[in-house]
């Protein structure tokens, strides 16, 4: 049955269109104006600041050319993010579904005690600094590149959503498979794991966004710049034209030659690249993923 | 005894699938646990946890005396009180008037916009304000342009809170209201069609169904965020104040001044001391609001 559209369906239209579009495009015009930075002229930037459009006659890759003059800076820094963002969500996956199953089993006589196990280190925790001097004293993280993987590989609240989708499966599939003599990983791995593939899917895109975007553990434990991943080198050059800034204007060097505020922008670009491109196909995922993992302990 | 050798040897592969996840908990989360006997120490990097000297209080005798703990706390509480505040009434509305809207292509492009910045670090965010907001940023030139003198939004002390807290809805707005989103499909259908029969208007059905039937989400929802009330979000504080002195005044949080008395001037007792004093906060927060969730509200607790 269609019910009339009535005139408050109209003002609220009319409300709505206009406060969702206001804050949407707030959301997306910092991403076309880094891109519009990153491809405006050096010296227009300089002397007349950042632009909200590019005119052919202002339009310049000098930035791009900078950055990738001396790429293996930044091809070392993709390979690193790639690297950790691909073995980091691979194990994190399989060590946090395997928790996840084996608590969602209602045959197993110890799950409401592991499960407050787990869940009591998201209420307490010895902080910062203990956990620092534990991975650099004890276990060797500095300059390691497992530093980088290690801290992410299983998170309680993942484990919870992996272990509140389990649930949900029925545990006749695991009753029927025991009867066919299969054993309780052989059960996990083969039969349950291909049940939970929407669970997988967007598990993995946190967690694989999480490595790409980490520049924290990096600067925690990385001083050396042989393993700096892309987030970290992007930090490093945002802090390194800006000294070159201070030191240029200190010494009245002319630094307009050199595209340091452009290139900003072209590393910028360079580094979020991949995550805004594939974002439209991941998004619904993302989103999906949301749905499933209602939260609760 | 006998049945639990026998439970042991039943589950034992379930057991086994276990040790990877205990192991990693046990080593990350448990031990720096017990690691926090170092804010009673006087650390040094040779004697290490066991061994470095006993000083009692002292490492918080010297952070309470210095006051610079209230105003870290003091911080955190009221940026964290307004991101919670502010982050409900963005993520719920936002929620709200997408489920309620007639263009269906309109919406979906809207809730993909308003999703994207969830997906850039704080490390962009930074580059981003710079490029914005900066002293030769897009808004000054637009302000140039018009002839309005520029000026730069990282020297404005008593308005930068506002900055944080805008450029918090603009990160996590998105996030927020695909949960809520989500919480809105589960809605029965069937209430608002019959509201819908009997003439009800957007606005009623907003007000007697579609909020009364989110209530759950936004009860956990809260109770998380005031579980982690004392605990600033370092990424953000870090990449957007920095070590800038102006602005440190109002926006240095617990997490940025453990994470800078770490680094900068390696004082591991008196650090620790505040993380632990931070986590305690937090532990006594989560665990009060749980129980008056529980008084009130039964159904909605965390635990």
């Amino acid at each position: 049955m269609k019910v009339k559209k009535g005139k408050d369906v109209i003002t609220f239209n009319l409300m709505a269109y206009i406060l969702v579009g206001i804050f949407a495009l707030a959301c997306v015009i910092p991403f076309y104006l880094i891109i519009v930075g990153s491809i405006t002229k050096e010296k227009i930037i300089v002397t007349e600041g950042y632009q909200f459009f590019v005119t052919a006659r202002e339009f310049s890759l000098e930035a791009y050319k900078m950055a990738l003059k001396s790429p293996e800076s930044i091809i070392s820094a993709y390979g690193v993010t790639i690297f950790v963002t691909i073995v980091g969500t691979t194990l994190s996956l399989f060590f946090t579904a395997m928790t996840g199953y084996v608590l969602s089993r209602p045959d197993f006589p110890w799950r409401n005690g592991v499960s407050f196990f787990f869940f009591f280190t998201t209420l307490f925790s010895g902080g910062l600094v203990p956990w620092y001097l534990l991975c650099t004293k004890y276990f060797n993280f500095s300059n390691h590149i497992y530093s980088l993987i290690i801290p992410g590989l299983f998170s309680v609240w993942n484990m919870i959503i992996a272990k509140s989708f389990m649930k949900g499966i029925p545990f006749e599939m695991t009753e029927a498979a025991k009867i066919d003599g299969a054993g309780d990983f052989y059960i996990f791995y083969k039969v349950i794991l291909p049940m939970a593939k929407p669970l997988i899917a967007t598990l993995a895109l946190f967690v694989a966004l999480a490595y790409w975007n980490d520049w924290y553990n990096c600067m925690l434990f990385m001083s050396t710049s042989d393993n700096w991943n892309l987030q970290y080198t992007l930090q490093n050059i945002l802090n390194s034209t800006n000294a070159l800034k201070r030191v240029a204007a200190q010494t009245g060097m002319q630094v307009g030659q050199l595209p340091s505020e452009g290139l900003k922008l072209a590393m910028t670009v360079i580094a979020t690249g991949p995550i805004v491109l594939l974002y439209p196909f991941l998004q619904k995922y993302f989103v999906k993923g949301l749905t499933i993992g209602a939260v609760k302990g | 005894m006998n049945r639990l050798k026998i439970n042991i040897k039943k589950n034992r592969t379930l057991l086994l699938m276990l040790v990877p996840s205990i192991i990693f908990v046990v080593i990350f989360s448990y031990i720096p646990m017990a690691g926090v006997v170092v804010a009673f120490k006087n650390y040094n990097y040779y004697d290490g946890f066991l061994k470095s000297p006993w000083v009692g209080f002292d490492n918080f005798h010297y952070l309470f005396v210095t006051g610079k703990i209230w105003e870290l706390t003091r911080n955190t509480l009221l940026y964290n009180m307004a991101f919670i505040f502010f982050g409900i009434i963005f993520e719920v509305g936002f929620a709200i008037i997408l489920s309620e809207i007639t263009g269906k292509v309109f919406k979906k492009v809207a809730q993909g916009f308003i999703f994207l910045p969830y997906f850039i670090s704080w490390v962009v965010v930074s580059t981003i304000m710079l490029n914005i907001f900066g002293e030769n940023g897009v808004l000054n030139s637009i302000l140039g342009a018009v002839g309005i003198k520029g000026f730069s939004i990282y020297q404005q002390v008593s308005q930068w809170p506002l900055v944080m807290i805008f450029v918090r809805l603009w990160k996590q707005t998105g996030y927020g209201t695909v949960v809520y989103l989500a919480a809105i499909a589960g809605i029965s259908q069937e209430m608002s069609e019959a509201s819908k029969i009997d003439g009800a208007s957007v606005w009623q059905r907003i007000r007697y169904i579609t909020i009364p039937s989110l209530k759950p989400t936004i009860f956990i929802m809260t109770l998380l965020a005031i579980g982690n009330i004392f605990r600033g979000d370092f990424g953000m504080f870090y990449q957007l104040v920095g070590s800038n002195q102006l602005l440190l005044q109002s926006s240095d949080v617990i997490d940025t001044y453990v994470y800078r008395s770490l680094i900068t001037t390696p004082n591991i007792g008196m650090s620790t001391a505040a993380g632990l004093y931070q986590s305690v906060l937090c532990f006594v927060t989560i665990c009060t609001a749980n129980y008056l969730v529980k008084w009130f509200e039964p159904d909605y607790t965390l635990f």
